[in-house]
């Protein structure tokens, strides 16, 4: 069996006092598109910034194909760097350069490639992501779904075996967001990229989810783990069972109390 | 029966009638209970709950005809004040269907409570000053170690050019340097100006003003120059870099850079630091001259030639005053110019938050000045400078 591409090990990620994630651990297989979803504020991007690095965890290990990313530094940290892409939730693109530089700028970096190479490489890359008529536009003149498919072609940028998408289909009008699937599919079929999506837009998470995690936010621990499918017709959990079938939790139950019990006799 | 009965006409939509009947107070609300008409009627209806003094209030709503949020909080108040201040009965009668369900949204719910004491409990002074003291540190070892690796990177890019991004130098050096020229130029022309006209005149009366020269070109070049270079530096380009990091900072650009492997020190940092480093000290030439051009305008309205002027001024200038303001303009450069970029790092999530940091940038650029200024001027009296 070969070795999955993203190992993370009993990760607890809080904020000064305040616990987000408590121990909790899963692999990504290599290959697969994964998905960490979970209802509002209960820190799948908090989650996605501790696995790529930004944040430090309170205690736990973070295996990039193998390597830890937590306790790694210097050359051997930016070499895991490279190993994957990210796609921010608003993009990120760098607002002072052309998606051209944008996608460029990694492969200027990284690479010793000539200029005319680095173009051809970042054309195909937008064209990838059905873009290749603004290539020279500012991220400002795109609209959001645009500049998101941007995102994702910058972080394919260096070919990296491992993309980390942040919320791809928030605020995006569903004909978009069926493409951006169509695209993270296609992706992971023809170029065998592995994909973490952080999401909780259902339909698209039936559509390209091989695998989610659910996150709680009142136990801070992953609650679900399997296909999605699975999940939403015999899970055992009742807010899974609610998150998969849009039922809001019971608010205003049996304690609501009309005033028209008040009424006199 | 006892019957009290008290009308109140409000000018709004709602209105209120306050009667008691059989030890019980009943307010008649009636009309529109929306956010104008409750503000009209709230302090009458807490009024005559809190001025009754029967434990039984009821309301009776027969002929309210409309309900929002402004009135289900006067009618939440109502019970809050009866039931938990007064430990009575409310109760609400006759209240239309369809807006006992919008009452019926909040009715059910607690509102949650929080005293003020444990929501935020004051600090004794003590506590404060320990807390200002303890931040005021953490600061400032912030801003020595951030001063430490900007140097340090600036090293490294000067031993390593090839790794610098000269566009990105380039295009800050324009805007840094040649955007500022006239402004520079039209402050150092007045500066000169003001100056030498202001000690001419005190200097008149003992028949000296041809010292104003030697003074003029000594005070420019050695302190004025460097220094009010840089509070423009710090005015005009540390605030804009603290705002554009800012910027991308609140994009989460900063973390785009950082998880693709570039360090945003090396990225953002030294090419802003290397521009304000070649720029300040030309753009301090370029305030020196234009000083001396206002200065030389008083003495020729004063009938001196302009040779008297331009000899005295050199005689007294030597090169050791001349590098010495050019070597704190870099300095000053760079400590206002890192401050800024350090500023712009620092900022936390929000567009106040980009506010915060220019502003502090602008603040902690020419406290740097001033304390950089005073090391200096001590440093050159005990080195003969």
């Amino acid at each position: 069996m070969n070795e999955p591409a993203i190992t993370v090990r009993n990760l607890t990620c809080a904020y000064g006092d305040f616990l987000v994630i408590d121990d909790i651990s899963f692999d990504v297989q290599k290959g697969e598109i994964f998905v960490i979803l979970g209802g509002s504020g209960c820190g799948k991007s908090t989650l996605l910034k501790h696995m790529i690095g930004l944040y430090e965890p309170r205690q736990g290990q973070i295996l990039i194909q193998g390597d830890d990313i937590v306790s790694s530094h210097g050359r051997k940290r930016d070499e895991i760097l490279r190993r994957f892409g990210v796609m921010y939730q608003m993009g990120a693109l760098f607002g002072s350069m052309s998606l051209m530089s944008n996608i460029m700028l990694p492969l200027e970096e990284f690479t010793d490639l000539p200029r005319e190479a680095m173009e051809i490489i970042a054309k195909s890359k937008l064209s990838l992501v059905g873009l290749e008529d603004f290539v020279y536009n500012m991220p400002a003149q795109l609209s959001g779904g645009m500049k998101k498919r941007a995102a994702i072609a910058r972080a394919m940028a260096l070919d990296p075996g491992i993309l980390f998408l942040d919320e791809p289909s928030a605020g995006l009008d569903p004909i978009t967001s069926a493409e951006l699937d169509e695209l993270i599919r296609t992706l992971s079929r023809s170029l065998g990229i592995t994909f973490v999506i952080v999401s909780h837009e259902l339909a698209s998470i039936y559509s390209v989810a091989d695998r989610v995690i659910m996150l709680d936010k009142r136990v801070k621990k992953i609650v679900a783990e399997g296909d999605p499918r699975e999940l939403r017709d015999h899970s055992d959990n009742e807010f899974v069972r609610h998150f998969f079938h849009r039922q809001a939790e019971v608010r205003f139950g049996a304690d609501m109390e009309c005033p028209e019990t008040h009424k006199e006799p | 029966m006892k019957a009290g009965k008290h009308t109140l006409q409000h000018a709004s939509g709602a209105h209120m009638k306050t009667s008691d009947k059989e030890g019980r107070l009943v307010l008649s609300l009636g009309g529109r209970l929306d956010a104008v008409s409750t503000a009209a009627v709230w302090d009458d209806a807490l009024a005559a709950v809190r001025g009754s003094r029967l434990g039984e209030v009821g309301v009776d709503c027969t002929d309210l005809e409309y309900l929002d949020g402004a009135g289900v909080a006067l009618l939440l108040k109502l019970r809050e004040t009866v039931e938990d201040e007064r430990g009575g009965s409310f109760k609400i009668d006759n209240l239309k269907e369809e807006l006992r369900q919008i009452l019926g949204m909040v009715w059910g719910c607690t509102p949650p409570r929080w005293t003020r004491k444990e929501a935020e409990r004051r600090m004794g002074l003590a506590e404060r000053v320990g807390h200002y003291a303890e931040d005021a540190f953490k600061q400032f070892k912030h801003m020595v170690s951030f001063v430490g690796e900007s140097v340090a990177i600036i090293c490294y890019c000067l031993q390593h050019p090839r790794c610098v991004r000269w566009k990105d130098v380039w295009l800050s050096v324009v805007s840094v340097g040649v955007d500022s020229l006239s402004i520079i130029m039209l402050i150092g022309f007045l500066m000169g100006l003001i100056m030498s006209f202001q000690s001419a005149v005190s200097l008149q009366r003992f028949g000296a003003e041809i010292f104003v020269p030697n003074m003029l070109g000594l005070v420019m070049f050695r302190e004025m120059g460097p220094l009010v270079t840089s509070i423009l530096l710090a005015a005009r380009s540390g605030s804009a870099f603290a705002a554009e990091i800012g910027t991308m900072k609140v994009n989460e650009e900063v973390d785009a850079l950082v998880t693709m492997g570039l360090s945003p020190m090396r990225f953002l940092v030294a090419p802003k630091v290397l521009a304000s480093l070649i720029a300040v000290p030309l753009m301090t030439m370029f305030f020196n001259f234009a000083s001396l051009v206002g200065g030389a305008l008083v003495m020729l309205s004063m009938d001196y030639p302009l040779v008297t002027f331009t000899s005295r001024v050199f005689r007294l200038l030597g090169y050791l005053d001349f590098a010495g303001g050019l070597f704190k303009a870099c300095v000053f450069s760079l400590l206002v110019a890192g401050v800024g970029c350090l500023r712009g790092l620092e900022t936390k999530t929000g567009a106040s938050a980009v506010g915060v940091s220019t502003t502090s940038a602008v603040v902690s650029g020419i406290i740097a000045i001033a304390v950089a200024d005073g090391v200096f001027a001590l440093a050159f009296y005990y080195l003969g400078i």
